[in-house]
């Protein structure tokens, strides 16, 4: 029996502890968000939030996500409701054909997290795992621009490192 | 009362004396350049060679700054005692070394006195450029020449007193510093002895690869038994499970990687980038030397690959599974290149588990953006405790040899040193 808390709920389930979490998040919790890209943690599609930190949950092993803090994108907010970098993306048509999309906004939401105003440069270097084969990635830059803008001309005389 | 005079004096005044001596025994100026010499005084093919042997020394390794200009210095470097800011080489004309005359520059190369008579600290490694041939300095002399000239203010270094002291080099000089030039070893062929010159002069391999003493000197007894470098291991020549030939070491050493012993990682991406761009004739003869000095068959270690000596460990097993498997077990989908046979490792085969722990972490990934092998870091998927469980799972199936002790804290310790870094 594991015991995994995704998006605030608890679930136990009764699942081999070598599976990694992008199969029960998708096989058994139908959190289809985060995709399966690659498998050998080169592509980020899989990248879902584990206690504040990005991981790629293909290979991320269920015990060792057991207990832990998961956040997927169905967590950060809803068609109907999107949160603010979810709505960033939407603003600046930030997806192609959108397989990327989850686990580009999972990594951004990572650092918008411990960063509220990440410089361009800051945004480049963090988001460098993950990869978009249709080539967004200035939309998806100026995305989590536009929002680290907003948060800086919402608190002004803000250091620009907000926090660490 | 006066006994103790006389012992004061026997103890103080040959101390004295030889702070007199260290502080006297300075080196002469060596005058100015009016101009620097101009490009049309190196010929485009001097250069060229030069900068096929640059390559080999690393100059811009050590000589360039993050994001700063190439080789304009001003890059930390990490020492034992403190941190030392790498000098401007470039040929600009206050700052760098733009009025510097080529016997200016052989004496500091050869010598580690720079032009003004000032020693220079071993971090500098010229206890191995002192053996480079003339028709080499030469080369390398025009390649930095007619480097784009840029000016810079130099950082000041970081060093406790009285490490900071540049005559008590004078000491360390007469303690440690004993220039040899290469002599040619008649019983092996030319390439042999370029091999042998290339890594023990301008490659200074030793610099990592032979373990240092207190003052930081490389012992001189104990050549390449494995060192440190940027807080990796610089392991023993040879350490390899299986023997290197000089085929695989020539393919390592110009990409980066070989199938048959697995991917540079740490500080020797970077040489084997530089290794990529020099004289292929010069890589093979690295290889030819370096291969000679490994054993005709592999060590014996007695592993087997099998699953026997980590069955009690299950957590390990279960990352490993989930983890590992895909690239690194047997009959793993993308197996070779993907994913090297963990057998072959000489991280996992090595007595200390730091360059293991290290690989885990951070992964391997390839300087600047450049293609090559890649594995993803662990840092954030597993706990101290978990790293420890798979690592000594790993190290029971795959590496032979003890099992590897107090691996959890290890882990946190390196896992914070990389935080620093």
């Amino acid at each position: 029996m594991i015991t995994l808390t995704v998006n605030g709920r608890t679930h136990r389930l009764e699942i081999e502890p070598a599976t990694p979490l992008l199969y029960v998040l998708r096989g058994e919790l139908g959190q289809n968000g985060a995709k399966f890209g690659c498998g050998f943690g080169e592509c980020g599609a899989c990248t879902v939030i584990v206690d504040g930190e990005p991981v790629f949950s293909c290979l991320l092993p269920a015990i060792a996500a057991a207990g832990r803090k998961i956040t997927t994108v169905e967590g950060l907010g809803t068609p109907a409701k999107p949160s603010p970098l979810q709505a960033a993306f939407i603003a600046e048509q930030a997806a192609q054909c959108g397989y990327c999309t989850a686990g580009m906004i999972t990594r951004a939401q990572a650092l918008i997290d411990r960063n509220p105003s990440p410089s361009e440069s800051e945004i480049r270097a963090w988001m460098e795992p993950n990869l978009c084969r249709c080539g967004t990635y200035l939309r998806i830059i100026r995305a989590v621009r536009r929002l680290a803008e907003a948060w800086a001309k919402a608190h002004p005389g803000a250091p620009e490192e907000a926090s660490r | 009362m006066r006994a103790r005079w006389i012992i004061a004096a026997i103890v103080l005044l040959p101390l004295l004396a030889a702070t007199g001596y260290g502080i006297a025994a300075q080196y002469p100026l060596i005058d100015k350049l009016e101009n620097a010499p101009p490009r049309s005084a190196f010929s485009r093919k001097l250069i060229a060679d030069g900068a096929r042997l640059a390559a080999i020394g690393g100059c811009h390794l050590c000589h360039t700054a993050p994001d700063g200009a190439d080789f304009a210095g001003n890059r930390p470097i990490p020492t034992p005692f403190g941190t030392i800011y790498s000098t401007n080489i470039t040929p600009a004309p206050g700052s760098g070394i733009g009025q510097w005359s080529e016997a200016a520059f052989a004496r500091a190369m050869r010598a580690g006195i720079s032009r003004t008579g000032r020693h220079q600290f071993p971090a500098f490694p010229y206890p191995h450029f002192a053996r480079l041939s003339d028709a080499d300095l030469h080369a390398l002399y025009a390649f930095l020449m007619t480097r784009r000239p840029v000016e810079t203010t130099q950082l000041p270094n970081r060093l406790l007193f009285p490490l900071n002291q540049r005559w008590l080099m004078t000491f360390w000089n007469i303690l440690f510093f004993h220039p040899a030039s290469s002599r040619r070893d008649p019983r092996h062929d030319a390439e042999w002895n370029r091999g042998a010159y290339l890594v023990a002069g301008l490659g200074h391999c030793g610099d990592c690869h032979t373990p240092r003493n207190l003052f930081g000197a490389e012992e001189s007894g104990r050549k390449f038994a494995g060192g440190r470098g940027e807080g990796w291991t610089g392991p023993a020549l040879p350490a390899a499970p299986t023997p290197w030939s000089t085929a695989q070491l020539f393919h390592y050493l110009r990409h980066g990687w070989d199938q048959t012993h697995g991917a540079a990682a740490g500080p020797m991406q970077a040489v084997a980038a530089g290794l990529g761009q020099a004289d292929p004739a010069d890589v093979r003869a690295i290889a030819a030397y370096l291969s000679s000095r490994e054993p005709r068959t592999a060590l014996p270690r007695g592993h087997s690959g099998n699953a026997e000596p980590a069955a009690g460990n299950r957590l390990g097993a279960a990352l490993f599974a989930g983890a590992c498997a895909r690239c690194h077990a047997g009959g793993a989908p993308m197996l070779p290149p993907h994913g090297i046979d963990l057998r072959l490792s000489t991280a996992i085969a090595a007595a200390d588990p730091r360059d293991a722990i290290l690989t885990v972490l951070g992964g391997i990934r390839q300087p600047d953006g450049r293609a090559g092998p890649y594995m993803p870091g662990f840092a954030d998927s597993f706990s101290d405790r978990q790293m420890a469980a798979l690592l000594s799972f790993v190290r029971a199936r795959y590496g032979g040899g003890p099992a590897w002790r107090g691996l959890a804290s290890r882990v946190r310790a390196l896992r914070q040193g990389r935080g620093q870094s």
